[in-house]
């Protein structure tokens, strides 16, 4: 097994759906004849047809719409939104179409698509190329969310989710694309979705986390193994339904629980993960739950030094992991 | 009106578009009686629109071809295979209820054996849906056809930009037919766009655009057949906008008091129902005895829908948990 990146993960993935699954097919702004401004899917028009891999107009609620009346009709599409910021002006057929057609229809109709679209700043995308926006989707039932640390459960959860007869949204951090590598499952390979997993076991705190942060906090967690620290690492992998019973194990066996996350603090994915930990460990904690994440302010800004005080990484979260082992 | 022989229709033929309209006609207005005897919460209507909506579905194939509908047609759903009981079924909202197992209001249509896509209240998105099962045929080699409908005031709506302007781009099988009532609630056209005609935007892209009277089920027929030729032959969708006319208020919690009198008494005067039947008269298409035919029988079905979807149980109230993702029985 060769070791690939997480970008080259996910191109795999559409491929090898694609090539099984005549219904599956890719839309999205320059996904075509480019390959996707980040090249993930490269390649991927020249071997299935203009049709199966379109260049659209510049236009997202038309992507997404298109793509669920195309689901409905028994397609499998994978829209591709460029950057998760420009998802906003489809979130109505998202939120009120997607989300609801299984529900509305009492199950007669259903919507199998999936949304992929980058996220996440420390690659000088400032207000609008880095935000993470997973929150403004993880609070609507009838749709997953779903976020891979790894190549390995890109390439899987991305194979599930085209699997899945419900609508998912995909959100890959832009800078995992080139920065993570690692061998990778050839062929069919599936991960799967709703399913946290844990990444590092240890006994004396759990950092609860997903996407980038995953290897940031792997990072941080294994300088502090040398001073004798055992920190557990449980990566959400889907951030909407969460995996309930993997967080109330975790936060039970070690007792303290930081949650790392990238978006703004107040009203994140991590507000939810605190609530069940609150809900059902009150009497297992050793200590407060601890959170780290981006600062409340509109978005990411572009100059370097507002940019690294924005963004989440492996020093942060060691200050934290130690504020909490101390405590 | 013009001649519906002109359109390739027979005597035969203007006879079932009128049950059609009619027994549309009477279930609806059956649920505005139900509606104010305090039994159905909510009606939204088709009143005045069923030429337009009969027109349009004749000129399709039931078969193969996909609707993606507005919240008013009742008649072209009803023409589609929505059957009496399940309309009422939805407007009591009651267990057995296709569209949407009680879920929704009435109106917003929805059944699969049918090829009627299920509808949310956000207007204009259907649209989008449409014209995504139309890409679904043109990839797939299908000759079908994707019909959507709207109100004239969803052309405000970026869906309908993003989507014609989509189906210019691919030519795909795709007709949207604006239903242009003149009334989006209690805007009218003049505060809603500033083109003479709605249709003409199809020049913008890149599409046949047609303006035909809604109130003619044959011209309405006639346009959308040529439509669905054109469709099924790669030469692409169709932006057609059929004038119309809002018999009822918007809905039964709009008081329609927007509207003076006299304009509404006028629009009676342009009631399709009441015009069809001048027509068949005039034409010989059917005698006074068959209009008085039809006329029980369909209140006979009215009452009998009525009374068994009043009596039905209402679904489970734990039956909201359910549908929400794919049910997998893994027992």
């Amino acid at each position: 097994m060769a070791k690939i990146s997480y970008l080259q993960a996910i191109t795999h993935a559409l491929d090898h759906e694609m090539g099984k699954d005549d219904d599956v097919f890719i839309l999205g702004e320059d996904v075509g004849k480019k390959g996707g401004v980040f090249k993930v899917t490269d390649g991927l028009q020249e071997k299935y047809g203009e049709l199966r891999c379109l260049d659209t107009p510049l236009a997202e609620s038309n992507i997404v719409g298109t793509a669920i009346g195309a689901a409905m009709m028994g397609k499998r599409p994978v829209a591709e939104i460029q950057f998760a910021d420009y998802i906003l002006p489809a979130t109505n057929q998202i939120l009120s179409e997607a989300a609801k057609i299984r529900y509305r229809s009492n199950g007669e109709w259903n919507c199998p698509i999936v949304i992929r679209a980058p996220f996440g700043g420390g690659i000088h995308g400032a207000l609008y190329h880095s935000q993470s926006v997973e929150a403004l989707f993880a609070s609507t039932p009838g749709l997953k969310v779903v976020i891979p640390s790894t190549p390995s459960d890109a390439k899987g959860l991305l194979i599930s989710a085209i699997r899945d007869n419900d609508p998912v949204l995909f959100f890959e951090h832009k800078k995992a694309y080139r920065l993570l590598k690692e061998e990778v499952p050839e062929g069919d390979y599936t991960v799967p979705i709703g399913k946290a997993d844990v990444k590092r076991t240890g006994e004396d705190i759990t950092v609860i986390t997903y996407g980038l942060c995953v290897n940031y906090s792997l990072q941080a967690a294994e300088r502090l193994s040398k001073d004798g620290h055992d920190i557990e690492i449980l990566d959400l992998r889907t951030v909407y339904p969460l995996d309930k019973e993997s967080i109330i194990e975790s936060a039970s066996k070690t007792g303290k629980v930081l949650l790392v996350t990238e978006d703004n603090l107040e009203g994140s994915v991590m507000s939810e993960v605190s609530a069940i930990i609150a809900e059902n460990c009150l009497y297992d904690l050793d200590a407060p739950v601890m959170r780290l994440a981006g600062p409340d302010v509109p978005a990411m800004p572009y100059s370097p030094l507002m940019e690294d005080y924005f963004m989440v990484n492996p020093d942060k979260i060691e200050e934290k992991m130690l504020e909490l082992l101390e405590h | 009106m013009i001649n519906h022989e002109e359109v390739g229709l027979t005597d035969g033929d203007v006879k079932e578009m009128y049950r059609t309209m009619l027994l549309s006609r009477k279930l609806d207005e059956r649920m505005w009686l139900l509606n104010r005897a305090g039994k159905l919460p909510f009606v939204i209507s088709c009143q005045g629109q069923e030429a337009t909506q009969v027109g349009a579905g004749f000129a399709l194939d039931k078969e193969e071809d996909v609707l993606s509908p507005y919240y008013r047609d009742l008649a072209l759903a009803t023409h589609f295979g929505m059957t009496p009981l399940e309309t009422m079924l939805s407007a009591f909202a009651k267990d057995g209820d296709i569209q949407s197992g009680g879920r929704q209001m009435p109106g917003h249509f929805s059944k699969k054996a049918s090829n009627i896509l299920s509808q949310g209240s956000a207007v204009t998105t259907q649209v989008l849906h449409a014209v995504g099962a139309a890409y679904k045929f043109k990839l797939d080699g299908e000759k079908r056809v994707a019909l959507t409908t709207l109100g004239e005031g969803s052309t405000s709506q970026g869906d309908f930009h993003e989507g014609l302007n989509f189906a210019g781009v691919h030519k795909l099988p795709v007709i949207c037919l604006i239903e242009n009532n003149k009334y989006a609630i209690s805007v009218p056209t003049r505060l809603q766009y500033a083109v003479d005609k709605l249709s003409d935007r199809a020049h913008g892209y890149g599409m046949h655009g047609e303006h035909v009277d809604g109130n003619d089920p044959f011209a309405v027929y006639g346009v959308v057949k040529a439509a669905r030729e054109r469709a099924v032959n790669g030469e692409g969708a169709s932006l057609i906008e059929a004038m119309s006319t809002r018999l009822t208020a918007h809905s039964s919690d709009d008081d329609d008091s927007y509207r003076t009198i006299e304009e509404r008494e006028k629009n009676k005067e342009e009631d399709c129902v009441v015009l069809m039947k001048d027509y068949m008269v005039e034409k010989n298409i059917a005698e006074e005895s068959w209009f008085l035919e039809i006329e029980e029988e369909f209140k006979l079905i009215v009452k009998d829908a009525t009374k068994e979807a009043e009596n039905a149980p209402y679904p489970k109230a734990e039956d909201a948990l359910r549908h929400v993702y794919e049910e997998v029985d893994n027992g």
